[in-house]
């Protein structure tokens, strides 16, 4: 508290009255309309509080006489974006996509509302930016199982891949080593060649896995290992593979090979998303 | 001998008696008009100041086709800031952080040189408190006419001038907010839409929102936004020392002040304490008691003092534009110099110089190419069918040019490199031919597919080569080509 107000010789000026070991402050008034903007703004606050939601109770909060709410005002947001939205993704399911190519601000939506779609939901199989990783395909890279036109990236999608819908795309490789139709002997020649076709050197004679191949695989992955699409049989002439590029992957798989399930996305989400995605997805570096 | 005036002491009791000590009621100044050759040069340069801000927006420059032909437009809208024939982008904006370190260090030149002249001469704050103050005089007549309207009981005659003395200063705040907006949208378009209702809500807020501040700080606040509002005071005596040239009253002449006539053998000082100096004074201080916070070095008291110096017969210039160490020889009967170079002008000097050769050369050298390529995050790279790697980038062409240009990307670093851009259907080519809109960004997704052999740690260097196929100019965005480890 302020203990004696004196006069400052040199200035003429009062102190304070405060002291502290000796050491004085003088005294310069601020000009009362200083102290009025605080008292305004307090004003205000009270105000605020009485608009506004502001004092929590035990159960809940006053909300304030103005009713507003954060929640409430992001989910007419929410609500506003989507029907905004909507008139375009009605086009997109509307229109085919021979069409939709022809209208840049449909495919840079498409290809945004895919972008989202596709982080949501296939990323954590194909990796971001289709990338791909072990056991599911890289749809960045061209090296389609399917087909990547952007009718059959729709159809994939939609459908899924060995996903028990009716209209699913089905493919079996026989369990040749598993199932007895390759000796293990044979399973290893054949292994010995299709690492050739995998652009290995062959440092030995593969003329007998290559008759193997011809009797047994060739009728699906081809004469020249170049895949079968319609059948699902990946390219095996190829740097990009769905298992892994060694040989103890390829005598695995022709043991016992691995069938990855795709889910049929139509159960899951709408027309337009899927065309969306299947805009993007054929915008990854891959697309025919 | 005590240097608070009759009335201020007077305050401090009536303070001590009410017990309200720390806050005190706002003394009203009531600046006395004067005449002279510092208040011809401040209307100069308030009359320069005024002009060019009220005027400069309606200034044309031509540009050509759909560009717009303000000289100085801020278009906030579209990203782009005009000066007469220089265009500035989102990007350049760090010359506006040259222009302000050069306008810093200019304010710290100017200020250890010749004292607050900013505060005094161009300061908005003191070149709009001086025009309202010269048309509150008009309307209601000068110093000693506006104390006794304000102490006696409100006449109509004061009514009437009070009232049409807000409605003018409004109209003035009001005009100066709108000349506000000029500066970021064309002048006689947002006149117009300005009028007819169809200007943007921002328009409107922003031009009230001038006009409010102006009609407050001008026309109410005055000397208390120097005084105890602005950061500028606080810290100018960190600029000043004894050798800058401030306003200063010559107390080894003037001292000891004799009111009065003299007579003959009187001992007096030439300072016959008549107050003209504190009256002239807009922020209500005594320049007698030497250098303080709330002196704007404007040099009114100068013109009050020479007036009557001038009339009692005695030599002018008692308040004159000198330096402390003057001063001090002076007083001591020496002569001394000016020193305008010592270390610390020096210092402010070569960094102005330094940052104004900066800002030029980069000026002088910008270039009307912008490239810039940004490495997808994921995936990194892509394994092809026949082996090779491929990588993905958002590509960036600025063309800052006003018509349309075809661009040519090349890459070097990564063997047997094929581009291609998916968008369009361009390639896959060694080189691509990229069109860009003039005075826009062109962004493009483009491919690289190569076989890399230099990768260490999974990445090697690519550059990305842009030739504008029209001017010739080239520019190089050096990234990254990534592979396995």
């Amino acid at each position: 508290m302020p203990t004696k107000i004196e006069k400052d010789i040199v200035t003429g000026r009062d102190t304070t009255g405060h002291e502290w070991d000796g050491l004085k402050e003088l005294n310069t008034p601020l000009p009362k309309w200083w102290v009025y903007v605080l008292y305004a703004t307090i004003v205000w606050a009270a105000v605020w509080f009485v608009l506004y939601p502001s004092v929590p109770g035990i159960t809940g909060y006053f909300p304030g006489v103005l009713g507003y709410s954060q929640r409430t005002a992001v989910m007419d947001d929410v609500r506003a974006v989507a029907a905004q939205r909507a008139v375009t993704m009605d086009r997109i399911k509307a229109l085919s996509f021979a069409d939709i190519r022809k209208d840049p601000q449909l495919m840079a939506a498409a290809g945004t509302a895919g972008r989202i779609a596709f982080a949501n939901n296939c990323q954590p199989c194909h990796g971001a930016g289709g990338g791909g990783q072990t056991g599911y395909p890289a749809l960045a890279a061209g090296a389609w199982i399917w087909g990547g036109s952007l009718n059959e990236i729709y159809q994939t999608i939609t459908y899924g891949i060995r996903s028990g819908d009716a209209k699913a795309r089905e493919g079996q490789m026989p369990r040749f080593g598993v199932d007895g139709i390759l000796k293990p002997a044979e399973v290893q020649q054949v292994a010995d060649y299709v690492m050739t076709l995998y652009g290995g050197q062959p440092g030995k004679d593969v003329s007998a896995g290559k008759k193997l191949f011809a009797d047994n695989c060739a009728l699906c992955h081809g004469e020249a290992g170049q895949g079968d699409r319609e059948k699902g049989a990946p390219r095996l002439a190829s740097h990009v593979h769905l298992n892994g590029g060694d040989r103890a992957t390829v005598v695995a798989q022709i043991t016992s090979p691995r069938m990855g399930v795709m889910p049929a996305w139509h159960t899951r989400l709408d027309e337009a998303t899927i065309k969306s995605l299947a805009i993007y997805v054929h915008s990854l570096g891959g697309g025919e | 001998m005590s240097r608070i005036s009759k009335a201020d002491r007077q305050l401090q009791l009536q303070r001590e008696e009410a017990g309200d000590h720390l806050y005190a009621n706002r003394v009203r100044v009531y600046p006395k008009s004067v005449h002279g050759p510092v208040r011809r040069f401040k209307w100069a340069v308030l009359i320069v100041c005024l002009g060019i801000y009220y005027l400069l927006p309606w200034l044309r420059w031509h540009r050509g086709i759909n560009q717009p032909d303000q000289a100085v437009l801020l278009s906030l809208w579209h990203e782009r800031f005009y000066f007469f024939n220089l265009e500035f982008w989102p990007q350049d904006i760090y010359y506006l952080t040259g222009l302000l370190i050069m306008g810093a260090v200019t304010l710290f030149l100017v200020t250890s040189l010749i004292g607050r002249v900013w505060c005094g001469y161009t300061c908005p704050q003191t070149v709009w408190t001086d025009l309202f103050m010269w048309i509150e005089r008009l309307i209601e007549g000068d110093r000693n006419e506006r104390m006794k309207r304000d102490a006696e009981k409100p006449t109509f005659d004061t009514v009437w001038r009070k009232a049409s003395k807000h409605a003018i200063w409004l109209g003035i705040a009001f005009w100066t907010g709108g000349a506000w907006i000029m500066y970021y949208v064309d002048a006689p378009t947002v006149t117009v839409e300005f009028w007819t209702g169809t200007a943007s809500k921002e328009v409107y807020f922003f031009t009230f929102l001038f006009t409010a501040t102006t009609y407050l700080l001008a026309g109410w606040a005055r000397e208390q936004v120097c005084t105890f509002m602005c950061p500028w005071p606080r810290f100018q005596s960190a600029m000043l020392d004894e050798q800058s040239v401030t306003v200063t009253y010559q107390g080894w002449r003037g001292e000891p002040r004799l009111r009065g006539r003299r007579h003959e053998g009187d001992s007096g000082g030439d300072c016959i304490d008549c107050g003209a100096c504190v009256t002239a004074c807009p922020t209500g201080i005594d320049i007698r008691d030497g250098i303080q916070l709330e002196c704007i070095n404007c040099g009114l008291c100068i013109d009050a003092c020479n007036h009557v110096m001038e009339r009692t017969g005695r030599p002018a210039w008692l308040i004159t534009w000198d330096t402390l160490a003057d001063q001090a020889a002076k007083a001591e009967g020496r002569q001394t110099t000016l020193h305008l170079l010592r270390p610390r002008t020096l210092i402010y000097i070569s960094a102005l110089l330094v940052a104004v050769v900066v800002m030029t050369a980069a000026l002088l050298m910008r270039s009307s190419v912008g490239l810039s390529v940004l490495h997808d995050r994921a995936p990194l790279f892509v394994r092809l069918p026949d082996g090779n790697l491929r990588n993905g980038y958002t590509v960036k062409i600025v063309n800052k040019g006003p018509n349309i240009a075809l661009f040519e990307l090349r890459t070097d670093g990564v063997n047997a490199a094929s581009l291609a851009e998916a968008d369009e259907g361009l390639g896959p080519a060694s080189r691509l031919g990229l069109l860009v809109k003039g005075d826009s960004v062109g962004t493009f997704r483009i491919t690289v597919a190569g076989a890399p052999d230099r990768l260490v740690d999974g990445s090697q260097g690519i550059d990305f080569n842009l030739r504008n196929t029209d001017t010739g100019e080239q520019t190089v965005y050096h990234s990254l080509f990534m592979g396995p480890r």
